[in-house]
């Protein structure tokens, strides 16, 4: 691994990563689409594109998960074949997942050396590893405790485990995938210093990321794929926020929601010194006030795992309270009414954050997600039978108000592309006329121009006196969408602003825990 | 009249010929199998020693389910075969429906009785036996704490272990006896751990004795005692030599002879319908004495059993038998 | 991206159920070479002696009839995301059930008796699976260990009983009496007999057709009524059920007494059809049969009934084996079972893959 020679004046070294002609279907799905890709050594390249235009499955190729049905893959100028991770590890490729792998009760270092233990006396290997892990440390200002249990660790740190697994194995690339996800901005802005200093000591960073304030912030070159194919690599210094989101969807897109002024109705939903316990007992929402008016949209910011989750399943009557009240119109919603299926006979619907897990069934037809919660209701009855007929005439129509493809009620939920089952749980929501609608990470996994639709049918939904609380991580879309915005973190509220009196930077400083008066 | 005659002669001689070639011997075991170490085992080793005396094959069947029984047994009725012997009492309802069916075909049940002018039915007075091992082990016993392992708690079981105490208390009215039974599937009869630990319960409680009537789980407790320094007593056949000098006696069933019996009359064309009761008098029971055993066994132990037997066959010694009124006394 | 594994509806029910039929029976053929017979010979015997006479068929049906039951059993508590394991001892209480109603209301006519008959077994199996359901909705204790544990608890209350308190007196057998013919469940050859048609007698009886129904009204309920529907979202997703405000409670508790109620009607069958008594082991495995049909089958009524028709085949023709092979035993016929149940159940992506990815190739040539 010849890391020098980058002089000024020497030839054009080889690129660090090479991909020739990659080309990968699944079945009927066409992943890949013979795709180039130079990577320069040194360089963070980012990766844009919408969810399945084919970046993940490419990374997936690189990495080893995969194997292509044709092309090559050149590391150092050198072909190289991987057909598995261990390979692609050898060939010095790391890679950081969304999500991690790691072994959240072992430490630091029992993760760093996990499959790489050197040899069946794991003392010796554990001497070494942690040698390793100070020389990194100090070489990259990646400081850990080598002794820590991970589980304990923030999410921000968890996530130095991982560069530090791929560092210890010799990765002279990197490959991180949408690495900001479950990092607060400061955390954020923490890993690209991180990733410009590893650029600097030679080490080749691929991004991929659907951020493109990200993609503007720290890379220095840009591919976007759209539909399985590279459609362009771009020097980022050259391009434009508008250019690559144009360039991914294939055509113009508003970034910006646009909406006029909201017009405040009646208090719909009033939630008093809410308090939620979890199963083990620990509070997760702790002492939170605020209020819902009919024609507003109430955004409530914070990372991932401040208690938001709780709060939202609290409100729809799926989780037991501690302490405090819920006020849905002028009615208390004391423990008889908290059950999903009274509080949607109210008028109070729930567009759940995780829509896999709850919002639909993946495996059931796209008929049968579509009455989910509302499977009792009348007009799905024939006798003692559930009407297959009407549920798909239902479903068939929703699919055409909401644009959804493909428009094919009996195809299985889990077969339709994330936007368009975001799609799916909205229709199945909105069209009941909801008096307050709560709703959870809306455009979480969705690509643009599904996001556009979805954001543009809320702020209708706004306009036409609906209440919406909006739990989102996305501060853009928070600072887009919502007229009001409380801000969580450690599942107490630490601020209320209307957005057009605040900015990013104060909603991260308040979801960061700095308090009210400090920022 | 000529026409009767020839009627006679064909008869006679279709008869002959259909005699020599009617000994086609079959068994269906029950759900046990042919290799429980029990008896259906010694269906089969007394099957087989009537093939090596007299080089006549013999047929056999091991059943999976209940419906097989009835399956089973007709179909070796139908091909022919006879005398076909039935192992077990829930062989009964099945013999009595196939042996309707087959009116000329003979079936031999074994531990139950079936009432039917082709069924020959062969049960044994076990308690006979067991009252005869009982009293050795309460003779043997240091502790005057005895065991008893049954397979599993139904009838047949409680018979065993009803004649058993009865001897125990003979020899030693004081005496007390541990009772455990294994389980309640057919498991029970083939689960040696079970029986291991069952028989090393009872020897923590004192005993020093132990006596089973469990099939395969047997060969657990024999086990156990014998790693203990205790004493097992097997059942059915001899299994004394399965623990030399660790095993007090055996009780044995002679299951063996009574399927060569079987065997043997229908070949001889003496073979009967009707009841057999193979009791102390007829041999069908007793306690086995052999080489390694005999330390064992004082000369006292010796004639007090003997005594008892004869008592018994005489009847100066009546063994409660435990199906008469399913109960037990003491 | 993942790509799962996506084939055609006729590959997933009929294809790779048959690839491993056939693979489990090539394996099964070398063990039988291995022994010194000849596998072909024995595939004959084993398929001639299931379905190649009317008697023998009417025993394969026979066997399939228990599977159904339990196959079904398993497979609604399947759907509701609940591994059923008591199948056996469901189907142990249901033969109490039957035989209680057989034995005390003997007095009835034949058209009162059996009916009420399968609603005591269906009743009793259910109530044998409720307690498990109930103990594993609300104090979350594992159904997999409450059903086993249930299992034990109903052979050793029915030997209980047999022994010391429905058992004929005075008899070696762990049995009652024979049931008042009017309990009866008639024999289809029987039936037939009465139609002028004769066939060979088997243990083949109407049951038969209530198992069949069994599996029409499954289908029904599982996919076409709204209690289906909160079962597969329990099962499919919890969490999306509570976000329906579908009770995971009732939903347990509901498909368990479903679940019980079908492995109880394989007493209907056994006791009330065959053995016209109730008797210890009478269900000889047939609730755990049931969960190899269940996973065979894919939990789907008409994939549980070729799968029982398959175990049926495997039963009767093992038997025929047995009889007609002396030196393969019994042991020899489980093994083949159990080898259709490694291919099937066990090893299903073995086939499932390879065939997902030649589908792929084909839409790729395309």
């Amino acid at each position: 691994m010849s890391a020098g020679g980058e002089g000024a004046g020497s030839p054009e070294p080889a690129p660090s990563l090479e991909l020739v002609g990659i080309d990968k279907r699944f079945g009927e799905v066409h992943a890949n689409k013979a795709v180039d890709l130079v990577v320069r050594r040194g360089s963070i390249h980012g990766i844009v594109g919408e969810n399945g235009a084919g970046k993940s499955t490419l990374m997936s190729i690189v990495y080893g998960f995969y194997e292509a049905d044709a092309g090559e893959i050149r590391v150092n100028g050198r072909p190289v074949r991987i057909r598995a991770p261990r390979e692609a590890i050898a060939a010095g490729i790391g890679m950081v997942h969304q999500h991690f792998m790691l072994v959240e009760p072992l430490s630091v270092l029992d993760n760093v050396m996990l499959g790489a233990e050197g040899g069946a006396l794991l003392r010796a290997g554990a001497r070494k590893a942690r040698a390793e892990l100070e020389r990194l440390s100090t070489e990259y200002g990646l400081a850990i405790d080598p002794d820590a249990i991970v589980g304990d660790l923030p999410v921000g740190l968890q996530q130095r485990v991982e560069l530090l697994k791929a560092l210890v194995r010799g990765a002279d690339i990197l490959v991180l995938d949408e690495p900001t996800a479950v990092l607060t901005p400061e955390e954020a802005d923490h890993l690209f210093r991180l990733l410009r200093v590893l650029a600097s000591e030679g080490k080749t960073v691929i991004l991929i990321t659907h951020k493109l304030r990200e993609i503007m912030a720290v890379t220095s070159r840009v591919s976007v794929m759209r539909r399985g194919e590279m459609v362009a690599t771009l020097d980022t210094a050259d391009t434009s926020p508008g250019q690559l989101a144009e360039l991914m969807v294939g055509r113009r897109v508003l970034l910006r929601v646009e909406k006029g002024p909201a017009r405040l109705g009646a208090l719909r939903l009033q939630v008093q010194n809410l308090t939620v316990v979890d199963a083990k007992g620990t509070p997760r929402v702790r002492d939170v006030s605020f209020g819902v008016h009919a024609g507003e949209i109430v955004g409530v910011a914070g990372i991932s795992g401040n208690g938001q989750s709780e709060l939202l399943e609290a409100l729809a009557g799926m989780r037991p309270i501690a302490g405090g009240r819920i006020t849905l119109g002028s009615t208390e919603i004391g423990p008889e009414l908290r059950d999903p299926h009274v509080l949607r006979r109210r008028g109070l619907l729930h567009v759940p954050e995780d829509r896999l897990r709850m919002g639909l069934v993946p495996p059931f037809e796209a008929c049968e997600s579509a009455i989910l919660g509302f499977h009792e209701e009348e007009r799905y009855r024939a006798g003692p039978l559930l009407s297959r007929d009407a549920v798909i005439e239902d479903t068939r129509e929703k699919m055409e108000s909401y644009d959804v493809r493909p428009p094919a009620p009996l195809l299985r939920t889990s077969k339709f592309s994330g936007g368009n089952q975001q799609k799916l749980v909205l229709a199945r929501e909105i069209e009941r006329s909801p008096k307050v609608l709560l709703v959870g990470q809306p455009t979480r996994g969705v690509d643009i121009g599904a996001i556009e639709f979805i954001h543009r049918r809320l702020v209708a939904l706004r306009d036409a006196g609906v209440a919406i609380l909006l739990v989102s991580v996305e501060l853009d879309e928070i600072m887009g969408l919502a007229d009001r915005v409380v801000v969580m973190c450690g599942g107490r509220v630490t601020g209320e602003r209307l957005t057009s009196e605040t900015d990013e930077r104060e909603l991260g400083l308040l979801m960061a825990g700095v308090s009210e008066q400090a920022a | 009249m000529r026409g009767w005659i020839l009627g006679v002669v064909a008869a006679t001689a279709m008869g002959g010929a259909a005699w020599a070639q009617e000994v086609k011997p079959a068994i269906v075991y029950d759900l046990g199998g042919k290799f429980d170490k029990s008896f259906n085992e010694g269906v089969y080793n007394g099957a087989e020693q009537f093939k090596k005396a007299t080089g006549i094959e013999y047929r056999d069947f091991e059943i999976q389910n209940d419906a097989q029984r009835e399956q089973a047994l007709r179909r070796f009725a139908r091909d022919g075969f006879s005398p076909i012997v039935a192992v077990g009492f829930s062989q009964a309802s099945a013999v009595e429906k196939v042996a309707k069916e087959f009116p000329n075909a003979k079936f031999t049940i074994i531990d139950m009785v079936v009432d039917a002018p082709n069924v020959q039915s062969v049960v044994f007075k076990e308690h006979e036996g067991s009252f005869l091992v009982g009293l050795l082990a309460a003779k043997a016993s240091k502790t005057g704490k005895v065991g008893f392992v049954g397979g599993m708690d139904i009838p047949l079981i409680r018979k065993f272990a009803c004649g058993y105490v009865q001897g125990v208390k003979f020899a030693n009215p004081s005496a007390e006896v541990f009772q455990n039974m294994t389980g309640t599937t057919g498991a029970a009869w083939n689960d040696p751990v079970k029986g291991a630990e069952l028989a090393k319960a009872q020897i923590d409680r004192g005993a020093d004795v132990i006596y089973h009537a469990a099939g395969g789980t047997g060969i657990g407790v024999l086990r156990a005692t014998a790693d203990a320094g205790k004493l097992g007593i097997g059942v059915d056949s001899n299994q004394n030599g399965l623990h030399p000098g660790k095993v007090l006696t055996s009780m044995l069933k002679r299951v063996d002879t009574a399927t060569v019996a079987t065997f043997t009359q229908a070949k001889d064309n003496k073979w009967k319908a009707g009841v057999s009761v193979l009791g102390l008098a007829e041999g069908g029971v007793g306690w086995a004495l052999d080489d390694n055993n005999k330390a064992l066994i004082t000369a006292d132990m010796k004639a007090a059993a003997d005594k008892a037997a004869a008592d018994i066959i005489s009847g100066a010694i009546k063994v409660h038998d435990y199906m008469s009124d399913q109960k037990c006394p003491g | 991206m993942s790509a799962p594994i996506e084939v055609p509806r006729w590959v997933d029910l009929a294809l790779v159920p048959a690839l491993a039929v056939v693979a489990a029976f090539l394996v099964a053929g070398l063990v039988v070479l291995a022994i010194g017979e000849n596998p072909l010979s024995a595939t004959l015997i084993l398929l001639r002696g299931a379905l190649g006479s009317g008697e023998g068929l009417g025993f394969t049906l026979y066997y399939a009839t228990n599977f159904i039951f339990t196959g079904l059993a398993v497979a609604v508590a399947f759907h509701a995301g609940l591994f059923n394991i008591g199948g056996e001892g469901q189907a142990t209480l249901g033969g109490l059930g039957a035989a209680l109603v057989c034995l005390r209301l003997d007095f009835l006519p034949a058209w009162a008796l059996v009916p009420l008959g399968a609603l005591s077994a269906a009743a009793f199996g259910a109530a044998w699976a409720f307690i498990p359901a109930w103990l594993q909705a609300r104090r979350g204790s594992h159904i997999v260990i409450t059903t086993i544990m249930f299992n034990m608890l109903a052979s050793a209350l029915l030997v209980y009983l047999l022994v010391n308190v429905m058992g004929k007196p005075g008899s070696m057998s762990v049995e009652t009496r024979v049931f008042a013919p009017a309990a009866h469940v008639p024999f289809v050859h029987e039936l037939a007999a009465q139609f002028g048609v004769p066939i060979p007698a088997s243990p083949l009886n109407l049951s038969f057709v209530l198992a069949l129904a069994m599996a029409a009204l499954m289908w029904v309920v599982l996919w076409r009524t709204r209690l289906g529907y909160a079962i597969r979202t329990v099962g499919a997703s919890p969490t999306a059920a509570a976000y329906a405000g579908i009770s995971n409670t009732r939903v347990i508790v509901v498909a368990m007494l479903i679940s019980g109620g079908l492995a109880g009607l394989v007493a209907v069958n056994e006791i009330m059809g065959v053995q016209e008594r109730l008797l210890l082991e009478f269900t000889s495995g047939a609730g755990f049969i049931g969960i190899a049909v269940a996973l065979m089958g894919r939990s789907h009524p008409f994939g549980i009934v070729l799968a029982s028709i398959l175990f049926g085949v495997l039963y009767q023709g093992g038997t025929e084996l047995a009889f007609d092979m002396p030196s393969i035993t019994r042991d020899m016929v489980v093994t083949i079972s159990g080898l259709v149940i490694l291919f099937a159940g066990a090893l299903d992506g073995l086939f499932r893959r390879p065939l997902a990815a030649a589908f792929a190739g084909r839409g790729k040539g395309a």
